[in-house]
């Protein structure tokens, strides 16, 4: 059956809680997800206290704090600290979000933060993402023509283009895959919602010409059927995305191939 | 350890050029039991506080033998179909899978022919 319970060497420890900043009077508690590959020990969740006073509103903030101040071998991705490159993605109460843009704000009580979920971890809240970028990377993210290439460009209506709207703004965080327990048990061969949703978002290009092939490249029980519409993918997604329903309008252009 | 690149582990076997039927067949089956369920359990219900005679009574009769033969069917059919796909959401083991697929097809076979038969023997007076 499906593996419920973590390997012994996966369980969670409790960990160090590092020392209060001297003279600060506003703590919040950050209870933080750590392993290190090198050490050989099992994951432990560490505690750190950082003085709101002196730290930005954003969970980032307080994580870059902690890595500056008081420990710096946490480690954790980040780049462009406003919702667009994807990187700080992990699971912050509970939630997938973007650590740069969720708000320190609207979790009560401690701050717990881990990696996102049931992906194999690199040290810390950094998780392996690389089947996750073949998935995307099998679904040919690009634009596949037959005809001439026009002289000036490939034109686009204003109707069609705004078809790639709710699309077009995913930046790969990987937030909905990893929110989804189908990508979990399966995510071997289910492509997971981010590789779906930019699948339909190339299968619904009125430039793209491989259309067929696309969808026929999807059409199979595991690549795409195991999305049973749990919708945790359109709940979590920090850019208020729907992957949910491009994987429904594929499942209905099969649909509309045979009937 | 096999030395694949990520490419080809996503790839795999390839697509099946499966699941649009099945996906449908579902949507079908689920259409169909809207009414038969209704249509189904009316009859049964009113039948069932009166015993035996009154279960004859009821399936004596052709109209209500249809529903509940096409109700056995339909329901069985859209069983079979949901539980493989929780069998193959939940279960990765490759033989276990093997094994519950077909003892799911068989088992709800066996349980809309058993359906059908015990109202033909109503029906029929065998």
């Amino acid at each position: 059956m499906v593996q419920l319970t973590l390997p012994k060497n996966s369980q969670i420890r409790v960990g160090k809680t590092w020392p209060k900043p001297e003279g600060a009077k506003n703590l919040r508690t950050f209870r933080i997800y750590r392993w290190n590959p090198d050490d050989g020990e099992n994951p432990r969740v560490d505690t750190y206290f950082v003085d709101m006073d002196s730290c930005g509103p954003m969970v980032l903030d307080a994580l870059i704090k902690i890595k500056n101040e008081i420990d710096p071998t946490l480690t954790f991705r980040r780049s462009c600290r406003e919702g667009i490159c994807g990187s700080c993605a992990m699971n912050i109460d509970g939630g997938n979000e973007l650590a740069c843009i969720f708000g320190m704000d609207e979790v009560k009580g401690d701050v717990r933060i881990y990696p996102l979920p049931h992906m194999p971890v690199v040290k810390d809240l950094v998780p392996d993402l690389t089947h996750f970028y073949a998935q995307h990377a099998s679904i040919q993210p690009w634009l596949e023509t037959k005809s001439n290439t026009p002289a000036k460009e490939w034109k686009q209506s204003i109707e069609d283009r705004e078809k790639l709207d709710g699309l077009y703004e995913c930046v790969m965080c990987a937030c909905c895959s990893t929110s989804c327990p189908s990508y979990w048990w399966n995510g071997d061969r289910y492509l997971g919602p981010a590789a779906l949703l930019h699948a339909y978002r190339w299968i619904i290009d009125s430039r793209d010409e491989a259309t067929g092939e696309r969808l026929d490249d999807l059409h199979d029980p595991f690549k795409l059927y195991r999305c049973h519409t749990i919708m945790n993918c359109a709940k979590t997604c920090p850019k208020g995305l729907n992957p949910a329903k491009a994987i429904a309008e594929i499942k209905k252009m099969m649909v509309e191939r045979v009937v | 350890m096999a030395f694949k690149t990520d490419y080809s582990r996503v790839h795999g076997l390839g697509a099946a050029g499966e699941g649009a039927h099945h996906w449908w067949m579902q949507r079908v089956s689920s259409v169909a039991l809207i009414p038969l369920t209704v249509l189904f359990v009316i009859p049964f219900g009113r039948a069932l506080g009166g015993g035996h005679e009154a279960m004859l009574a009821t399936y004596s009769s052709f109209g209500n033998a249809l529903v509940a033969v096409l109700f056995f069917l339909v329901a069985f059919w859209h069983l079979a179909q949901g539980v493989q796909v929780v069998i193959e959401d939940y279960v990765p083991n490759k033989p276990a899978r093997v094994a519950l697929l077909m003892l799911n097809t068989f088992a709800c076979g066996a349980l809309a022919v058993a359906g059908t038969l015990a109202v033909a023997t109503t029906l029929f007076g065998a």
